[in-house]
């Protein structure tokens, strides 16, 4: 179907049935009790779930594909945004003009400064990535202050001068992002038994994004261009003398990641109108690769765990605090109690970068094809001994 | 004039003259074998002509064009695949994949951005790559990762590689080193079975004999850069200075 194979095309389906019953998936403890915390199935989050998740597939393009490590992503995620609040500012408070812009926006940015970065490879690659990435966090926080509102951030006002559609709404306020009038915000709950379930708008539109993005990559993954890409990270020197030029392939493949990039901005832009410099910072950068290589780098469906699960520690881990630790472990003897609180107390809040750095190094130590590793492992082992011994043999396929 | 002229070729490393003053002709649709001692500057010569290195002086033609200045992409375009002394092979990719790589890149030049097809639907191409893999007898490979074969097996598939090109003139360096007697005599037959179905002009390093006089028209002897003797094989075989040079120092 839709030009894929029986796998792909499972894999598409299964994704595309997870992603639009998240807001059920997510929210597997009713509401009020204990576990409630960990539900992750309200709107904001999960729009971040699939934001990112396209941050990470487009990242993955020239990262999983070409081998080219890029430290400076975060720049056209920025980009992204920018674009997108000044749509709504000039244009329209609508999010298609919004997201186009940022998509073609980010793209020439990437050729720029894919242009000049891919002069080298490897490390001097990365560190020219991450030196333009700077670069543009530094214009965007001063020099560009007209542009870009420096330290405050671009926010919408009440006297932009909007050309299709009004600066302010009859009740005096700023108005809000939408699709032909579809307004993002919008959320309905639905109350089964113990359990509330919230769909919005907004989280609809960036999944239905999110989902035409993972169906192009995975065209792009199986097409001869993917395979060219591919070949670059294998042997550049056999592609040379086998009369092809990587120059251009890995420039098309910075240019569309860029774009994914572009889009995840855009989209963060559509949710909430507002675009930051610190979008465009060092550790935003670094978060995808994390992403990246958490999920699985070179596999299909990698870096949307990827990004799904620290995007989820992010949030819930990082809410958990010590007074929530208090109860948990208050069965213990309060010695004792004292005592595994303050060591746990670490870990969560705002030590979850903690947690997640133990969680990073365990996964590239043991399961070095990440969680998509980890995945292949379990069912092998469920599916039998026989299965068991070929899985532990081969290594990861490249392009599952 | 041959298909591919070089003339008055130096090129030096350092303190080290590595070529010096080389001429050599190769006439169209014949094999012609460069053998000679370690170190004698063979593969310095083919690194010349692809495009790896620039000589110091001299020139080099191919098919009336000169070579020199060009990307080693742009000379493959033109009709020259070359076997690695090392197999430059995708490691990471399967033997299918690798097949498919030189016959999308002959079909579609050195820059498409070919991403509406996918590699599995272009019947024709794969057509291409499994006819040139069951030439090879590699076909039960086909899925196999490339870097996990033998150094034999990544030599064959290079050379498969190279002429699923249909390459004009094809540049092997040493393609039977480490493989076992039977690839070497199967090489030799395909090798054979190529020259004798279309027009290739094949010039090959070789240390081993068997395939130097099993394959060559004409043979080049090459010493510290510089060389020696060309001649008919049956005439190298009896020239006192090759076997000085070379013969009697690798009896
Ligand atoms: N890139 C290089 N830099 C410096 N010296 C080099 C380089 N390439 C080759 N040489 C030197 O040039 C000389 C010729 O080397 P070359 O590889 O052409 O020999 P060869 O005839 O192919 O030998 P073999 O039969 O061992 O492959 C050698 O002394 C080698 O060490
Ligand atoms: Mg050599």
């Amino acid at each position: 179907m839709f030009g894929l194979d029986k796998k792909d095309t499972t894999l598409l389906i299964v994704v595309a049935l997870m992603v639009l019953l998240a807001p059920f998936i997510l929210n597997p403890f009713p509401e009020g009790s204990a576990m409630a915390q960990f539900n992750a199935g309200y709107p904001d989050l999960m729009q971040r779930f699939v934001i990112f998740g396209i941050f990470a597939i487009g990242f993955n393009i020239l990262f999983g594909l070409t081998g080219y490590l890029s430290f400076g992503h975060a720049a056209f995620l920025g980009v992204g945004s920018y674009s997108a609040v000044w749509m709504f500012k000039l244009l329209s408070m609508n999010i298609i003009p919004a997201i186009v812009l940022s998509i073609l926006v980010s793209g020439i940015f990437a050729a720029v400064i894919g242009f000049v970065s891919l002069r080298r490879s490897g490390i001097y690659f990365s560190i020219l990535t991450l030196a333009f990435a700077q670069m543009s966090y530094n214009l965007a926080y001063s020099v560009l202050t007209p542009i870009t509102n420096g330290e405050t951030g671009l926010q919408l006002s009440l006297n932009d001068p909007r050309i299709l559609g009004s600066s302010a709404t009859a009740d005096g306020s700023i108005p809000v992002t939408s699709l032909f009038g579809l307004e993002m915000r919008a959320a309905e709950q639905i109350q089964i038994g113990p359990w509330a379930f919230q769909f919005s708008v907004g989280f609809y539109t960036c999944a239905i994004i999110m989902l035409i993005a993972f169906y192009l990559s995975i065209r792009i993954f199986r097409s001869p261009f993917g395979l060219m890409l591919r070949a670059v990270k294998s042997n550049q020197q056999r592609m040379n003398y086998t009369g092809l030029n990587t120059r251009p392939y890995t420039l098309t493949a910075f240019i569309i990641s860029g774009m994914y990039a572009g889009l995840a901005g855009g989209l963060l832009a559509c949710m909430d109108p507002l675009a930051g410099a610190e979008r465009m910072q060092w550790t935003a950068s670094g978060e995808v690769v994390l992403m990246t290589i958490l999920g699985g780098a070179g596999t299909l469906i990698g870096p949307v765990l990827g990004a799904g699960f620290i995007k989820y520690f992010e949030n819930i881990f990082s809410k958990i605090n010590e007074s929530t630790l208090d109860g948990w472990f208050s069965f213990l003897p309060d010695g004792l109690q004292h005592a595994v609180v303050w060591v746990a107390d670490h870990f969560v809040g705002s030590g979850w970068h903690l947690t997640l750095g133990i969680l990073f190094m365990l996964v590239v130590i043991f399961l070095p094809g990440g969680l998509v590793e980890g995945g292949q492992r379990i069912y092998a082992w469920i599916s039998g001994s026989k299965r068991k011994a070929k899985a532990a043999e081969t290594k990861t396929e490249p392009a599952e | 004039m041959g298909i591919l002229d070089v003339k008055n070729v130096s090129k030096r490393f350092g303190g080290l003259k590595a070529l010096s003053d080389v001429n050599l002709s190769v006439k169209e649709n014949t094999v012609h074998a460069i053998i000679g001692p370690n170190g004698a500057g063979k593969s310095t010569l083919l690194n010349c002509l692809v495009g790896k290195l620039i000589p110091d002086t001299g020139s080099v033609m191919f098919d009336g064009q000169s070579v020199l200045g060009r990307a080693p992409y742009e000379i493959n375009q033109m009709g020259i695949s070359r076997v690695f002394q090392t197999p430059e092979i995708f490691g990471d990719l399967t033997v299918f994949e690798n097949m498919m790589i030189p016959i999308f890149a002959k079909r579609d030049g050195s820059f498409r951005m070919h991403a509406y097809e996918t590699v599995a639907s272009e019947a024709e191409m794969v057509e291409q790559a499994e006819k040139m893999l069951i030439d090879m007898n590699m076909i039960d490979k086909r899925h196999m990762h490339a870097a996990s074969m033998s150094r034999g097996d990544k030599r064959r598939l290079e050379i498969g590689m190279c002429l699923s090109q249909q390459p004009r003139l094809l540049l092997l360096d040493e393609p039977t080193a480490g493989m076992a007697r039977a690839d070497t005599n199967n090489t030799i037959d395909l090798l054979r079975q190529i020259k004798a179905e279309r027009d290739i002009t094949i010039a090959i390093i070789e240390h081993d004999m068997h395939v130097v006089f099993s394959l060559a028209d004409r043979i080049t002897v090459l010493a510290q850069g510089t060389p020696l003797v060309e001649d008919e094989p049956q005439n190298i075989r009896g020239n006192p200075k090759v076997r000085e040079a070379y013969l009697g120092e690798s009896a």
